[in-house]
């Protein structure tokens, strides 16, 4: 027993001091960063300064957040409407096989997401496998332009971020007790009503949660528009790697990296709340 | 209202329901009665619609129900667990069934506060089901099932859920309920209690098959094979064998090595085994003390005297219940009644007996092959 709290003590310490060291320090660094001023020779200077964050309030900064928002959005909804059929198909499979479904959803993961975004581009290039299979099949007489539009930015950013949210609308649907919806359809409502009155709202913290998972990264995905859309539009993520990478101005750099982390925080507090507040209400 | 014909039902070619042929009558309050696993919650279920026959159909008002859905079916069922909306307040999981069928809004909050005050729940339309205690959730069960008015109302074991006080209380408020409705209940339990204190008649089931059906009188007192007989209640199987026809219907039989007479209804032959069902309460005892040896049975049930031995006594109120061994090492469960006059026991372990019981209130069975 007490090896075990040693143990656990051991466990948990280390991965309070990796956190720490490698995310709590280079984070505060960047807040820090972000009052600094730019410097000529070092990369910043010190001193205290609001003009970083004074900078992000123009047009264009706006334009790009709104634009990165929509995008997001888009990506959320999308995934909402081709994950939850697929989470239903999984909660609802034979218990033998949801194991093996999950699996599947999980594999993508042990690809680094970078790489399958350039595989994506061997799927969706003019010479890829989508336009030969479609010209082979004469469904199609010249090929599709896939690449560098939106429609190629979604399919990413849909297929990268699709687990995170199937997994969460999974275990929302398996909460669910099938009695309720034989209730339902006792009580006269036939499967698209009992959908919309019982599953649905049922489900609800595992549709917030999902749409969270997916909104939030989609806003930092910068590599995904790049890649696939050619980095037509500008979104927070290119931004805030422009600031750093290409235009070597860190403080901005920082000050657009924390404002984006403080938004983000907002929204799950905001979700935090959201779901105390229905908890309470759908305690068993 | 409820014909059931030749219904049978199979899981992956296993038999859930056999050959289930039923007649529920318009407003009858009927109970399918049954251990766990006897096919009684498939056979709710076939009504309710969940469940497809095998063969057979099921019948309601006369219309072959084969492939009508739940929501189109003229019938609520109140589930085990209640399977309230948690989601929703009382009043919404009431309304349900209405708004489903587009009634009008003032019209559905007339009918729900009707429900809500008939199953006493007036006041907490605004809850939602967490937020009451289980008593209160099986009202709202019941009440979103009765206000959509069905022909036929199922319920599946509602009141197993409850301790034993509310769960009597229940029983009398269902049973009222359903005088008030005038609603065919079709009930589903493993109590047998319960089955006889609320229902107009009660099916028997085991392993997919009925047993028996009759009112809860002829369950008790004239079950038809062992199995019933064990089921319900408390009971002493006597082997026997016939010895001779003496009269009509009357029989003289060696029973447990004592010559007694027996009453059966049934043609028995000379030399059958047969099994006599006594019930606890139908014996009475007589102690064979050494004042007065040949202290005597009365009259009426003079015909049979088995000889034992006391050897518990189990006190229970109103009644104590007496373990008799006889003298080849049958045991036998005797139920008294206090006597009005004195409230001493009439006996105690160790006492030498005789028992007897009244002439025609044993049931004789032949042996089932």
């Amino acid at each position: 027993m007490k090896n075990n709290t040693l143990f656990r003590r051991l466990l948990i310490g280390a991965t309070w001091a990796w956190m720490a060291l490698l995310a709590l320090v280079p984070y505060l660094m960047l807040v820090g960063a972000s009052f600094f001023e730019r410097g000529t020779d070092t990369l910043v200077r010190p001193g205290l300064t609001l003009s970083n964050y004074l900078h992000l309030l123009s047009p264009t900064v706006f334009t790009m957040a709104a634009d990165s928002v929509a995008l997001a959005a888009v990506a959320a909804l999308l995934c909402l409407l081709v994950g939850y059929p697929f989470a239903a198909i999984l909660a609802h499979a034979p218990a033998r096989i949801q194991p093996l479904l999950l699996l599947l959803v999980m594999i993508p993961f042990w690809t680094n997401s970078l790489i399958r975004t350039y595989a994506l581009v061997m799927l969706l290039k003019a010479d890829g496998v989508v336009n030969s299979l479609l010209l082979h099949a004469g469904l199609i007489a010249e090929p599709l332009r896939l690449m560098y539009t939106p429609v190629a930015v979604f399919i990413g950013l849909v297929y990268t971020l699709l687990p995170f949210m199937i997994l969460p609308l999974y275990a929302a649907l398996k909460t669910v007790d099938p009695q309720l919806l034989e209730a339902g359809r006792d009580l006269g409502a036939g499967r698209v009503r009992n959908f919309l009155h019982i599953t649905v709202p049922l489900t609800m913290p595992g549709i917030i949660a999902g749409t969270m998972l997916v909104f939030l990264p989609a806003l930092g995905m910068f590599y995904i528009a790049d890649i696939l859309g050619g980095a037509r539009t500008m979104l927070v993520g290119n931004y805030i790697r422009d600031q750093f990478l290409v235009f070597r101005d860190i403080p901005t750099g920082s000050a657009a990296s924390v404002t984006m982390t403080v938004a983000m925080g907002l929204l799950l507090v905001l979700h935090h709340l959201a779901r105390r507040r229905s908890g309470k209400e759908m305690l068993p | 209202m409820v014909t059931l014909a030749g219904v049978t039902k199979q899981y992956n070619g296993h038999p859930a329901l056999v050959d289930i042929s039923l007649t529920v009558a318009d407003g009858e309050f009927l109970s399918l009665l049954g251990p766990s696993g006897c096919g009684k919650t498939t056979l709710l279920r076939l009504i309710g619609g969940f469940e497809r026959c095998t063969k057979g159909s099921v019948l309601i008002d006369g219309r072959d129900t084969d492939g009508v859905p739940p929501e189109r079916r003229a019938v609520n069922t109140v589930f085990q667990n209640y399977a309230l909306f948690p989601h929703m307040t009382v009043f919404d999981n009431v309304a349900f069934g209405l708004r489903m069928a587009n009634r009008p809004r003032d019209e559905i909050a007339a009918a729900v506060n009707g429900a809500l005050d008939l199953v006493q729940l007036h006041g907490m339309a605004a809850r939602r089901p967490a937020e009451l205690s289980g008593g209160q959730q099986q009202r709202v069960a019941i009440a979103r099932a009765i206000v959509n008015k069905p022909r036929v109302l199922l319920l599946d074991e509602p009141l197993s859920a409850l301790d034993h006080r509310l769960r009597k209380q229940m029983q009398k408020e269902l049973k009222q309920l359903q005088r008030t409705l005038g609603i065919t209940f079709i009930l589903v339990t493993h109590d047998q209690d319960e089955a006889f204190a609320m229902s107009d008649r009660v099916v028997v089931m085991q392993q997919g098959r009925i047993e028996q059906i009759g009112s809860p009188r002829e369950i008790y007192e004239e079950p038809v094979n062992l199995y019933v007989a064990r089921f319900v209640g408390d009971i002493n199987v006597l082997a026997g064998v016939i010895r001779e026809k003496i009269g009509p219907n009357l029989y003289t039989a060696l029973v447990e090595g004592v010559t007694v007479q027996l009453r059966s209804d049934r043609p028995l032959s000379l030399a059958q085994p047969v099994y006599i069902l006594l019930r606890p309460e139908d014996f009475r005892l007589a102690v064979e003390d050494a004042a007065t040896p040949a202290r005597e049975l009365p009259g009426t049930i003079r015909h049979a005297g088995l000889k034992g031995t006391v050897r518990r006594i189990f006190y229970h109120g109103a009644t104590y219940d007496v373990e008799v061994s006889l003298e080849n090492g049958t045991r036998i469960q005797v139920t008294e009644f206090f006597d009005e006059d004195s409230d001493t026991l009439s006996c105690t372990p160790g006492d030498r007996v005789t028992l007897g019981w009244h002439e025609g209130w044993e049931v004789v069975l032949p042996h089932e092959e």
